[in-house]
């Protein structure tokens, strides 16, 4: 894949934008909140970062391989690959419709390409993908593994089993991103159950933690990732802990737990998408 | 008791050898096939794949939901997994983990439970799982599998390496007769009759499928045919089997080492209720926990040996 400019790169990320808020307003429900925040996360990683081909093979065998654990951000996942070629953008009109395949949470029931688990109860991702990381290592096959978690999601305690496990066995061919926007569906993480020092926390676990300060800055986006990917490779498992605002790009939706799992209304639509203009074509 | 059996034993030995058998048997067949254990690996039987194939082999630690995930992940490198730990704690512990990373997404996963039942013993009943073939046979996708004895089981393992798709396989800790063939064929989903008769069919899974053998005997004695039928299988059931079987003796019993509600019972009454409404009665656990005890005691107190399959067979018949 050639390598995009940052402006073109930029456009992916409006686009993105407004495909989520125009589909979970089309269906009155899904999750806006937290992939708005990380749409510079995916577009730096499905367009700029990762080797990854969108003719879909399950195995992913020499390919580097996305895993999304808080699958509730499904609405930015399916535009990022669709607009990635994985499938059809006009299908971004049937998500969470009777009879599709682009799911609430992703599936891999319905053969999305780009699928290859199931995410939507919270916690199971990490384990997943150092599963997949270690079968890589069995394969001699040198690619990546990324995973995306919610800040929120750690306070399941398999994603702890699982740290314990990445940094005991040294699998570093993983890069797991957490989505550290320190809101959660019913409130601020630190109301709801404080995360405390989450740095302290992954290093004391084993890990190498980088901190991206600017998550929704494109360049400091990929120049976390490239560094994320600098420190693979050596032993250790690699956290990278990813400063966000929820519901960034919309002026009444950012830095609010209130857009989690709500979807604008006709008016609100309206007023999100004229902050948003269209760059790539809606679906 | 002076019993001809129709299937005899020289050996005993707990199943959990038959699967540890069977497994590195399969490991040297398919360099895919890999294993997880949670800290259990010498209950499991696992420790000779484990010397054998060490970089095929991960201790994942007492962290059973982490070894779920990790399976359905390894799956996606074209990997086997073998994931083991007991019953309990591999279905009861993980269920959401298997429902939704294993069963919804449909990975070639292979759960293997250990110390199944109430014939674990001693522990009692934090660790004596009996809703477990329910909470398995209930998710979509997932292929449910109980064997009788330390050959069947080696057999069962054999073959569910070689099957794509996700599966429960249960066994146990006790040692127990070893009295089906070393070299049986093992077919998933496919009943095996094991003894013939006309008056009444007894379906048997797991242990209790010796305990059948035993009241066949008993009940040959008294005058009473009784048809043996080893259902090894629990999901897919071979309503086939079932159906024939019934439409020639007219009644039927179930006996399993698991709560009747939700268990093998549940499964061949609903096959007769929707076909061939038959009279059938239940050997298994009546809706309580187990406690601690020796097997065989345990067996007696919650009415699971020979003697209860021979009363329940009684008054089957007496339905008729």
């Amino acid at each position: 894949m050639e390598k995009q400019s940052v402006e073109q790169l930029q456009k992916y990320c409006t686009q993105l934008r407004r495909d989520v808020l125009r589909m979970v307003h089309a269906v009155k429900s899904g999750h806006p909140g937290a992939p708005l925040g990380c749409a510079e996360f995916f577009v730096a990683l499905y367009f700029d970062q990762m080797t990854h081909n969108p003719d879909f093979q399950m195995n992913g065998n020499g390919e580097d391989l996305f895993f999304l654990s808080n699958g509730h951000l499904s609405a930015g996942w399916y535009s990022v690959l669709a607009r990635s070629g994985y499938f059809p953008v006009e299908e971004l009109v049937t998500f969470r419709k009777l009879n599709s395949r682009l799911q609430g949470h992703p599936a891999t029931h319905e053969h999305l390409p780009g699928i290859r688990i199931a995410s939507g109860s919270l916690g199971q991702g990490l384990s997943v993908a150092l599963g997949a990381a270690q079968a890589k290592k069995l394969n001699n096959d040198d690619k990546l593994v990324y995973v995306l978690m919610g800040d929120g999601e750690l306070q399941e305690g398999q994603v702890w089993e699982a740290a314990m496990y990445g940094a005991h066995y040294g699998i570093d061919n993983v890069i797991a991103t957490v989505d550290y926007n320190g809101q959660q569906i019913d409130g601020p993480t630190e109301k709801v159950m404080d995360l405390k020092n989450l740095k302290a926390k992954w290093e004391a676990f084993g890990w190498e933690v980088i901190e991206t300060k600017k998550g929704n800055d494109l360049e400091s986006v990929i120049e976390g990732l490239e560094k994320a990917k600098s420190l693979t490779g050596k032993g250790k498992p690699v956290l990278n802990l990813l400063y966000t605002e929820m519901g960034y790009g919309v002026d009444f939706m950012v830095g609010t737990h209130k857009w989690h799992g709500s979807p604008p209304n006709d008016e609100q639509l309206a007023d999100a998408l004229s902050q948003l203009p269209e760059t790539l074509g809606d679906y | 008791m002076d019993l001809d059996l129709k299937y005899n034993y020289t050996e005993k030995k707990d199943t959990r050898s038959g699967f540890g058998d069977g497994f590195l048997e399969a490991g040297r067949k398919n360099p895919n096939v890999v294993g997880l254990c949670a800290d259990l690996i010498g209950s499991l039987k696992m420790g000779a794949f484990q010397k054998e194939f060490p970089e095929r082999f991960f201790q994942t630690g007492i962290s059973e939901a982490n070894m779920i995930g990790l399976s359905a992940g390894m799956t996606i490198g074209d990997k086997i997994p073998f994931a083991g730990t007991f019953a309990n704690f591999a279905t009861g512990r993980v269920y959401d983990q298997i429902r939704q990373s294993v069963a919804y997404s449909n990975k070639n996963v292979k759960i293997c439970a250990s110390h199944a039942g109430l014939t674990l013993g001693e522990d009692g009943a934090t660790h004596q799982i009996l809703e477990d073939l329910g909470m398995m046979k209930m998710l979509p996708h997932m292929t449910v599998i109980n064997p009788c004895d330390y050959n069947q089981t080696k057999a069962a393992t054999l073959a569910i390496a070689e099957y794509e798709g996700p599966v429960y396989l249960r066994f146990g800790r006790p040692s127990w007769p070893i009295f089906t063939p070393t070299d049986q064929k093992f077919e998933i989903g496919k009943a095996w009759k094991m003894i013939d008769g006309t008056d009444v069919t007894i379906f048997a899974t797991g242990h209790l499928v010796w305990e059948a053998v035993v009241a066949e005997a008993i009940l040959r004695k008294e005058g009473i045919s009784a048809e043996v039928i080893n259902i090894h299988t629990i999901k897919p059931l071979d309503e086939e089997a079932i159906l024939d079987s019934v439409a020639k003796t007219g009644c039927a019993v179930t006996a399993e080492e698991h709560q009747i509600n939700g268990g093998l019972g549940d499964s061949v009454a609903q096959t007769l209720i929707r076909h061939n409404p038959a009279p059938l009665e239940y050997v298994g656990v009546n809706d309580s926990f187990g406690e601690s005890g020796t097997p065989t005691e345990l067996l007696e107190k919650y009415g699971l040996n020979a003697a209860n399959i021979v009363a329940a067979a009684k008054k089957a018949l007496a339905r008729k």
